[in-house]
């Protein structure tokens, strides 16, 4: 009886790890959801042969399994959709470098660890949405003008405890200071026209109804509501338009989605060869086509809904900074009352 | 079923309630099975591994993180949680008790059907109705919208509850949480001697009466028990307070967690979180203090019902169809709305393995956690004392922990497992194992077990609780060990509590979200997996197929549930 149950145990084990230890294969952890990354992992498999093995999750608890599993873990690779995420999973030493002309003529300096520790694969902005027949677009400047009072009631943002929110304002403590942004902070908070609550794409329909102004979003949000098949969706995001942000300045602020190469990875070569393939000017088409982000490869052409939002000068600050920024962008935020 | 058992092995007594305390016989029993104490402290130690193992953190030294926390939110997180649990706390009480006396004790139109139906809000994960409530009520919602046309008004022209806020938070907890409440109330009112109602009667108590000063405190440990769970799962919630931008002791964990990368504050955090566990635990265990609630009648018959007249009738129907509308009716049918439009292109090729995968790891976790259940209670009725005692309440702490902080706790030692392991596979024979048990279906169960063991604990302790001790006496005295007087006596008396652990369970596992997302091997998905992934990126029509799939296949346990309770009123015959 007792023997019967230790053969099933066994069996049950080899059959659940065994998967991992079969031929051309590379194993992912991702950030990115599954719809938003799976038609791209089956072309590479159909080009090349090579099997990817999939576990998708929230960036922070992936990067904890990473953390725990240490050098036997089976991941090969680690995909975020933000480059505050993948710095910290550089600072708990999980990740290792990987040298890649490819790679690295590709994507912009900005855009990739300068010790080729992680590499950007989309760019995603952060600018400005207007209410169309609320806001002339002469009135809008910069982030910062944003905490003027004129603003009182009038702005739409999601909360602190969101990712693309933080390396905002890391973005500013990184070209303007610490106190200079705690100041900015404190003001911009008494605009809000309501507590944060809700993802970006609430913040959008908000403005759109009439409860503010101005939202601050990622534009893949306002792409993805264009192109929704829910008429009261299309509607609202009509009502909006983009306005880039600090363009006489350091650029809009933008954050990338980007992968690395895990310290433990078995399958160097493989993992390797995703990473150029997702940089492939099919893969970089792709994230434009499905989700409105931008390629981080510079002659890659836009979709025509990219094109409709106009070109703008992005901020430079490399995206390694944005993570070291983190925890104190945070802090800030906490102090300013910025739920 | 239960009574008949019983009354085989138990000669008549005569009184209705007995207060039991510690005879001759628990004496003897205190004494025996040494084995038994140190197998429940091992199996409690190895499930509060987890949790230990985050607070292993509070030993790192600490940054100055702590000090900006209580500087700036921590207010702000204890008072909202306190608000939450109070509210959740209130709301699940009128909610559960009064449906529960309704349908229990009273006649009126379509009683049989909210019998049953009031449990179907259990089969509904609290993230899944915020997300459609929100869809609802919200500022560019259908309802609002309509009102702004109907009546031309714009924003600012009228007022309208924010669902996104902490009232919002209770409510839909609220909502989705009473039926913990319903259910073990309802056990207790249908459990409860026939006599002690009819003598209330007999004095002359009206139905009020004989509910507000006999039911209600007899019932009290029974609701206790559904309270406390709702609490602790409120406490666990992160996906509804996440959303509606409340700022609880939850949210804040991640916050300092991740957002600050100080793991020593997030685990002081957590620690806090802990106490008030301990202060619901020992409220509860307060309340039942050294009364023992177990029947002692032999007598049982049918109770008439309170046939309730003109007025009373209709305030009853909509007493049980309003948490019945907004828990289950408005969410589904919204759900329903959006899968009509969407499935053609969400009901994939995956779907059916999807459905496969949740139901299995469902059906397997539940599984497990009865029998640890089973044998934690069960070892705790055979030697009572402290360190069993405390071993029992730390296991069940899980169920107040955020599941991403458990499944983090479950990797940490599993993971030094496998490496221990490894190192002697290669010691011995020359080959490396990697990892065995991280990132398998293992580190999931074990991940379920530590999180839902209370669930199933409270219902096993409490049926364990209603079975005599003269019975175990009995069988004992009759030659039967521990284990057969558990597996010959008990587990066939107690039938439906044990399926209502079982069932328990299931759908708690189903709806799960964090541990799974985290632990799971790779390429192996969920329900509850598909529907977040969807949902977060703000796609909520998108995800309601597989949140309706979660929700139909939690119907089917709900309602063999309520099968089941209805089966065990005292004197009843198998008819609900």
């Amino acid at each position: 009886m007792k023997n019967r149950w230790v053969v099933a145990g066994a069996a049950l084990l080899i059959g659940v790890s065994g998967q991992a230890w079969s031929a051309e294969e590379v194993n992912l952890y991702s950030a990115r959801k599954e719809n938003l990354i799976k038609p791209l992992l089956e072309r590479f498999t159909e080009e090349s042969g090579i099997e990817v093995n999939l576990v998708t999750g929230k960036a922070d608890a992936l990067l904890k399994r990473l953390e725990a599993e240490g050098r036997h873990s089976p991941a090969d690779l680690l995909l975020t959709t933000d480059a505050g995420r993948l710095h910290r999973a550089k600072e708990a030493g999980v990740l290792q470098p990987m040298q890649s002309d490819a790679l690295e003529q590709v994507i912009p300096d900005t855009y990739r660890d300068p010790e080729g520790y992680w590499y950007g694969l989309s760019v995603r902005a952060r600018p400005i949405l207007y209410v169309k027949d609320k806001v002339d677009p002469q009135e809008l400047s910069t982030y910062e003008d944003l905490a003027d009072p004129r603003w009182k009631n009038r702005v739409c943002i999601r909360s602190s405890g969101n990712i693309y929110n933080q390396s905002l304002v890391a973005s500013m403590i990184a070209s303007r200071g610490q106190e200079a942004t705690q100041q900015w902070a404190d003001a911009f908070v008494k605009n809000f026209a309501r507590k944060p609550a809700g993802g970006d794409r609430d913040q959008i329909a908000a403005a759109a109804a009439g409860m503010c102004d101005i939202a601050v979003a990622n534009t893949y949000y306002l792409g993805v509501m264009l192109h929704s098949d829910d008429p009261a969706q299309r509607e609202a995001a009509e009502k909006v338009a983009v306005f880039w942000p600090n363009q006489e300045g350091r650029g809009t602020h933008v954050n990338v989605s980007g992968i690395a190469l895990t310290a433990a990875a078995g399958n160097r070569d493989n993992a390797q060869r995703l990473m150029e393939f997702l940089v492939s000017d099919e893969a970089q088409a792709w994230y434009a086509e499905v989700n409105h982000e931008y390629p981080v490869k510079a002659d890659v052409a836009w979709s025509e809904t990219l094109q409709s939002w106009g070109t703008f000068k992005a901020d430079d600050v490399n995206m390694a900074r944005l993570g070291e920024y983190n925890a104190e962008a945070l802090k800030l935020m906490d102090r300013a009352g910025w739920r | 079923m239960n009574s008949k058992v019983e009354s085989e092995w138990d000669p008549p007594k005569g009184g209705f309630m007995s207060l039991h305390g510690d005879g001759l016989a628990s004496r003897i029993r205190r004494r025996l099975p040494d084995s038994w104490q140190a197998g429940v402290a091992l199996v409690a130690l190895l499930l509060a591994l987890p949790i230990l193992t985050v607070f292993g953190h509070l030993f790192v030294p600490a940054g100055d993180v702590w000090g900006h926390l209580v500087d700036t939110v921590l207010a702000d997180y204890v008072g909202n949680s306190l608000v939450l649990m109070a509210g959740v706390g209130l709301g699940t009480l009128l909610l559960g008790v009064g449906s529960a006396w309704l349908t229990s004790l009273c006649d009126f139109p379509g009683r049989r059907v909210f019998e049953w139906a009031l449990l179907l809000p259990l089969a509904v994960p609290a993230y899944i109705i915020a997300y459609t409530y929100t869809g609802l009520l919200d500022f560019t919602g259908p309802v609002q919208t309509t009102l702004r046309e109907t009546f031309g008004w714009s924003y600012g022209d009228y007022w309208f509850p924010e669902i996104r806020s902490l009232g919002g938070a209770v409510a839909m907890l609220s909502l989705v949480l009473y039926p913990y409440v319903y259910l073990m109330a309802r056990a207790a009112f249908l459990e409860q001697s026939v006599a002690v109602l009819e003598v209330s009667r007999t004095l002359g108590a009206g139905p009020w009466r004989s509910f507000f000063r006999v039911a209600l405190p007899l019932a009290r440990p029974a609701i206790a028990t559904g309270v406390s769970l709702a609490l602790m799962e409120t406490l666990a919630d992160y996906g509804t307070v996440e959303y509606f931008g409340v700022s609880t002791f939850t949210t804040g964990i991640f916050r300092t967690w991740f957002g600050l990368g100080d793991a020593t504050a997030a685990a002081q955090l957590a620690a806090m979180l802990l106490g008030f566990v301990f202060v619901l635990i020992l409220l509860e265990h307060w309340s039942r203090r050294r009364a023992r609630f177990h029947q002692a009648t032999q007598r049982y018959q049918m109770l008439p019902r309170y046939r309730l007249q003109g007025w009373r009738r209709w305030a009853a129907v909509a007493g049980c169809a309003f948490p019945l509308l907004l828990g289950f009716v408005v969410p589904a049918g919204q759900l329903s709305a959006w899968a009509v439009r969407t499935a053609g292109r969400t009901v994939d090729s995956d779907f059916f393995e999807l459905t496969l995968n949740s139901m299995g790891l469902a059906a397997g976790a539940a599984l497990v956690t009865l029998l640890l259940a089973l044998f934690m209670a069960y070892g705790k009725r055979l030697c009572r004392g402290p360190i069993v005692n405390t071993a029992v309440r730390v296991a069940g702490m899980g169920y107040a922990i955020p599941g991403t902080v458990i499944a983090i706790g479950v990797m940490l030692p599993l993971a030094r497992v496998d490496r221990a392991l490894d190192g002697w596979s290669v010691e011995v024979f020359g080959i490396s194992t990697g990892l065995l048990l991280s990132g398998t279906l293992f580190a999931l169960l074990f991940a379920y077990a530590v999180r839902f063991l209370a669930v199933s604990l409270q219902a096993v302790e409490g049926g364990l609780g209603r079975i005599r001790p003269s019975m175990d006496d009995a069988a004992r005295s009759l030659g039967l060990r521990p284990t057969q007087v558990l597996r010959r006596v008990h587990m066939p008396v107690m039938r439906g509590t044990l399926l209502t652990a079982l069932l328990l369970v299931f759908v708690d596992v189903l709806k799960e979200l964090p541990a799974t997302l985290v632990l799971r091997p790779f390429n192996f998905n969920t329900l509850a997996v598909r529907t977040f992934e969807l949902a977060s990126d703000e796609r909520l029509a998108d995800a309601s197929s597989a949140a309706l799939t979660i929700v139909l296949a939690g119907i089917v346990p709900v309602i063999l549930l309520s099968r089941s309770i209805g089966r065990s009123r005292a004197g009843q015959k198998h008819a609900a």
